[in-house]
């Protein structure tokens, strides 16, 4: 199969690896695929709790060079927006960007449910307080 | 100097020798004759490049020359086997033993049989890939007609007992075909020394041209009949109709006796790039596991997974080299490899996994480029696996919650 220019790009350089404090009341984890699938996505954003704005998002994927793009793109879209702008992120906007073949829709999927783990993972923790 | 891809991928086709080739161009050339034309000497000449062509693969396997029916391929062998055998014999029996690990030439034939009123038992293997005789034993009935293993699989390079199945064939009283196909001039083969009456070879994995293949149906002690799949001008002892592809066959013919003449040089040339690889791998990379038996295996094969890593990923991250995976992703079905999955190491490791196939081609010097490439891209993309996280966190990944998807 022959890669997008923008998924090879992403591959070869992935933005945002690494990991946050998931501890953190100001962090949000969302942990999502399964191993057996091939592939899990593990994406973090954190919240700036004054304004509601995500100041750093970090991404470790296991999965295809797709997977690992989709979560890569995920990261950059996500810093600067707040909180109910990142929900609006809808993998379809992945696909159009990266370019996936049909086959790789479902990895703009787990791309789209890690994010809406991740931001409700940080609410749940808000309301916990 | 390093020629890019390199290719690893040996199971899924060779390159043709050029010996090969130069024996095969004058029959696209000046001979061009039709094998069947019996009244002129076009003819006479393209059949005699197809009887020293089945001499020469006979001679490979310890066969005589009239038990070699040429076919388009394996694929066409393990239908013919199966299928003709199946039909032929169906008044004596309607079961036939195979195994889950076999090609899928053989498994959709069986299925197509199953389809048809016949029943089939397919075997399970162990976690070394290999079926157990006592099961196979087991398996047997008083309608068995069939059993049907392969000598050494695609995927995972395992080497089957086929001396044992082949002495319960025969103290049973049944028919054993095997799809020989990658072991076939890399390993010594005999049908009589292990009782095979009918073996699927084919001419690309072993150097020759693509589009050509054998199946050796045994004529005596006893002598196999075989209900024909395809009909015609009655080719081929009646077996196999149709014009002989005689530039291929006669390729072919020169791949088998190269590869009978070579066959010590070229499996210890093999298995020295293959040790050495893995050996390289090894000395680098923890949370790697070999998919199969190493002790009953191909010189050239090894299956590897590489824990905690994707295997589409792994090969984006070696672009430059040929090789498979068991990965969904790479799968045209998107599934994980099913022979994977049949060890019993669970669907993460087939989507973790790199087939390597080494050959006469291939050299010491592509055996430490790639080994160094891989150890690279796998110790970049471990550190971008949450997996891998979680397991130097101390997490035991099998008492997640995982959502499948």
């Amino acid at each position: 199969m022959a890669y997008s220019d923008k998924v090879v790009d992403h591959f070869n350089h992935p933005r945002n690896v690494g990991s946050l404090p998931k501890e953190d009341a100001t962090v949000g984890t969302g942990l999502v695929g399964a191993p057996e699938c091939g592939d899990v996505m593990k994406l973090q954003v954190r919240v700036n709790p004054t304004t509601g704005v995500i100041d750093e998002a970090k991404f470790k994927t296991f999965g295809c060079g797709s997977a690992i793009a989709s979560s890569s793109l995920a990261t950059e879209w996500l810093k600067g927006k707040t909180v109910d702008e990142a929900l609006a992120i809808k993998n379809t906007d992945i696909v159009a960007e990266l370019a996936l073949p049909p086959v790789k829709v479902h990895c703009s999927v787990l791309a789209e449910d890690a994010i809406k783990a991740a931001i409700a993972d940080f609410k749940r923790k808000q309301a916990a307080g | 100097m390093l020629k890019f891809p390199i290719y690893f991928d040996n199971h899924a086709t060779t390159p043709v020798d050029p010996r090969v080739l130069d024996v095969m161009l004058p029959y696209f050339r000046e001979q061009f004759g039709n094998a069947a034309s019996r009244n002129h000497q076009y003819g006479w000449e393209a059949e005699e490049a197809v009887e020293l062509a089945r001499k020469q693969v006979a001679d490979l396997i310890g066969a005589t020359a009239k038990e070699i029916v040429f076919t388009s391929g394996a694929t066409e062998s393990d239908n013919l086997a199966i299928r003709g055998a199946a039909l032929m014999y169906r008044e004596k029996g309607d079961h036939i033993i195979t195994a889950v690990t076999e090609h899928k030439a053989v498994i959709d034939t069986c299925k197509r049989l199953e389809k048809e009123g016949f029943r089939v038992t397919y075997l399970p293997v162990g976690k070394d890939g290999l079926v157990d005789l006592d099961q196979l034993r087991a398996a047997v009935t008083d309608k068995t007609t069939l059993i049907t293993i392969m000598t050494a699989n695609n995927e995972i390079g395992v080497l089957q007992p086929i001396a044992e199945i082949g002495a319960i064939a025969k103290e049973r009283g049944m028919l054993f075909h095997t799809d020989a196909v990658q072991a076939v001039g890399k390993v010594p083969f005999d049908v009589m020394a292990a009782n095979v009456h009918m073996a699927s070879i084919s001419a690309h994995k072993m150097y020759g041209p693509k589009g050509v293949g054998a199946l050796y149906v045994r004529r005596r002690n006893p002598r196999v009949l075989l209900t024909p799949i395809i009909e015609g001008g009655g080719h081929e002892r009646g077996m196999r109709s149709g014009t002989l592809n005689v530039p291929g066959i006669a390729g072919f013919g020169k791949a088998a006796e190269l590869c009978r003449l070579e066959m010590a040089a070229d499996a210890a040339h093999a298995r020295g790039l293959r040790d050495r690889l893995s050996q390289a791998l090894h000395r680098h990379l923890d949370h790697l596991s070999i998919n199969g038996s190493m002790e009953h295996r191909l010189p050239g094969s090894l299956n590897i997974s590489f824990a905690y890593v994707e295997g589409e990923s792994l090969l984006m991250g070696i672009n430059d080299v040929a090789v498979s995976s068991g990965s969904a992703c790479t799968s045209a079905s998107l599934e994980p490899s099913y022979v994977l999955k049949a060890l019993g190491a669970g669907d993460e490791m087939a989507h973790s996994s790199i087939r390597f196939g080494l050959g006469r081609f291939n050299t010491e010097e592509e055996v430490d480029y790639v080994a160094d490439k891989l150890v690279g891209v796998v110790r970049k993309l471990r550190e971008m696996s949450p997996l891998y996280e979680m397991v130097k966190d101390g997490v035991d990944l099998s008492t997640m919650q995982w959502q499948a998807h």
